[in-house]
């Protein structure tokens, strides 16, 4: 029996993703503590070619077929159904991304395995698997043992991308498996409509979240941006009201920025948005909750109501302009 | 058209969240639960498709507190039947709550066949499963996730369903009818309904119940803590009167050269 650890690459537009990386370096780590091989898993139409940057992998496993031209969770079961009963994974890690998301929630149930989600980080502890994973939005840590073989969704920023990259050439194990055509059928992908403002090309980003509390108040926060020069981008909530125009969403489903500057005002910070915005040169966060999630990736935070600091910012900064 | 929605009760996190003295789950000696923001539009995505094309919307949801709060909202804003699940253990698993929803679907009176079945993407407490794909999976009907909108063509049984990628992309794809879906958003911002008329339909209207079914197997998860997150790295904190901290910030970009 292999029980060896599994990374479901992931492609997007024909690329492997960035976070595909990051679970072979965590994989790597999992599969070095547990003493067995970590092998990629590339799905696909054509990705043979795919297959030379997983070098991190000791052996990638490659199938091809046109149903696996998208990630289709039906065709993408099916598959994956057949090779874990041939070779009997340990666990098997999936990025917890948009492009992955509707492979995590089926394959569970396809699979009969135990799934564990929203996991942050993961160790072996006494030969065993030791999830952490963030609940809540973020505001709880939960520590897992799953039975085994499992699934794991693994949250982005685990690890370093560059760590998941290596010259070594895998070895490539090609499985021939053709799935049924999905019943869901992928047409195509709509784009989207390119906002006035770039906001990942913005030095600054006044950011605002639930906390915003009604449409006329994000006024506000586009006058604290027009004193620092930048723009005004915006949490799920906020473009989910429609306060805000989708091109100016950040997080996990919006844009990923690195302003000089992230100002997050009234923003939670749960794992989606933070995946957006982490990287960003300087984060000061004003939040009322002294528990936020967003002062842990934050630089500076003020624990206080936006409405109060934010007037007192527009006024400062004008004054510091004039001097 | 005939759909169905489930909802959920997730804990408030703009409130304090504390372990309980297990250290493994939430005390809810103190929680307060409200709709999982997904399920809510969830629910205003099927009382826009009733608009649009007609039919009926039940919605099912498993009993805990608030619950009744939720469902009368919810006939307020115009969903014609609501069904509560009751009798079941508390502290259910996502996993635990879609095996016993997927089976109580079928031996409720008039709930399914329904040309779709809808329900939140995610919830903050899926610890072990979503459970739009574990319904679909269970009723072996076709799933699709992230949705945030779609057109329903019902001679041809079918939907061309949107959902969401990242960096703002969507995916456009043909979904045979009938199908679960799990909503990111729904085409509008979930609508508001005054308390009056909840109070009025909670007088005027019922909600149907029917007997939880006996707990299956399902695969398991074992929490063995559960504590606050310790910060990775923690914000130096600025205090002061909000012109005081006002300076601080803008002393802060100065520095950086951005003021």
């Amino acid at each position: 029996m292999a029980r060896n650890i599994w990374v479901l690459a992931e492609q997007w537009k024909g690329q492997i993703s960035e976070p595909t990386y990051e679970l072979l370096a965590l994989g790597r780590e999992v599969a070095d503590a547990m003493g067995v091989s970590l092998e990629a898993v590339v799905l696909g139409d054509q990705v043979k070619g795919l297959a030379g940057s997983l070098g991190v992998a000791d052996t990638v496993i490659t199938v091809e077929h046109p149903a696996l031209a998208h990630a289709s969770s039906e065709a993408y079961g099916e598959v994956l159904a057949q090779l874990a009963k041939q070779k009997e994974p340990h666990a098997i890690l999936i990025p917890l991304t948009n492009a992955s998301w509707d492979v995590i929630g089926l394959l569970p149930a396809q699979l009969h395995m135990p799934f564990v989600n929203f996991c942050g980080d993961l160790k072996v502890v006494d030969g065993k698997l030791q999830a952490k994973c963030l609940l809540y939005g973020g505001k709880m840590e939960v520590t897992v043992t799953p039975e085994t073989p499992a699934i794991l969704s693994i949250l982005p920023g685990t690890r370093p991308v560059d760590q998941g990259r290596a010259d070594k050439i895998p070895t490539v194990e090609e499985v021939a498996i053709a799935p049924a055509e999905p019943h869901v059928k992928f047409k195509k992908y709509i784009e989207p409509e390119a906002g006035e403002v770039d906001i990942t090309q913005m030095d600054v980003l006044v950011s605002i979240g639930r906390g915003i509390q009604t449409p006329d108040n994000v006024e506000l926060a586009e006058q604290l941006a027009e004193q620092f020069g930048g723009a005004v981008s915006g949490s799920r909530p906020v473009i989910d009201q429609g306060w805000l125009p989708l091109s100016r969403q950040v997080g996990k489903s919006g844009m990923k920025v690195k302003p000089k500057l992230y100002l997050a005002l009234g923003i939670s910070g749960a794992p989606e948005h933070q995946e957006g915005m982490k990287s960003s040169d300087c984060i000061i966060a004003v939040n009322m909750d002294p528990q936020a999630p967003i002062f842990s990736v934050a630089h500076y935070g003020v624990v206080g109501d936006l409405f109060e600091v934010v007037p007192c910012l527009i006024e400062k900064a004008k004054a510091m302009k004039g001097s | 058209m005939n759909i169905l929605v489930l909802l959920r009760m997730v804990p408030d996190v703009v409130e304090e969240l504390e372990v309980a003295p297990d250290g493994k789950s939430l005390n809810d000696e103190f929680l307060r639960l409200i709709i999982n923001e997904s399920d809510n539009h969830a629910l205003e995505q099927a009382l826009l498709l009733k608009e649009r094309y007609g039919g009926a919307v039940t919605v099912i949801a498993m009993d805990q507190p608030e619950i009744d709060d939720v469902l009368f909202t919810a006939l307020a804003k115009g969903i014609d039947r609501a069904v509560k699940i009751t009798g079941a253990e508390k502290g259910l698993t996502t996993r635990q709550v879609a095996s016993l929803v997927s089976r109580a679907m079928p031996t409720t009176p008039n709930v399914l066949p329904a040309d779709l079945v809808i329900t939140g993407c995610q919830a903050i407490d899926d610890l072990d499963g979503q459970v739009a794909p574990l319904l679909a999976y269970d009723l072996k009907l076709p799933y699709l996730g992230l949705v945030t909108g779609m057109e329903v063509d019902l001679s041809a049984r079918k939907a061309t369903v949107v959902r969401e990628y990242a960096g703002g992309v969507r995916g456009e794809f043909d979904v045979p009818l009938p199908a679960v879906l799990g909503i990111q958003v729904a085409e509008r911002p979930p609508r508001y309904v005054p308390v009056a008329k909840v109070r009025a339909v909670a007088k005027s209207q019922q909600i149907e119940t029917a007997a939880a079914g006996a707990l299956t197997q399902v695969p398991a998860v074992d929490v063995v803590e559960m504590k606050k997150p310790e910060a990775a790295g923690r914000a130096e904190m600025i205090e002061g009167s909000p012109e005081e901290v006002a300076a601080k910030i803008c002393g802060i970009l100065a520095e950086r050269g951005l003021l």
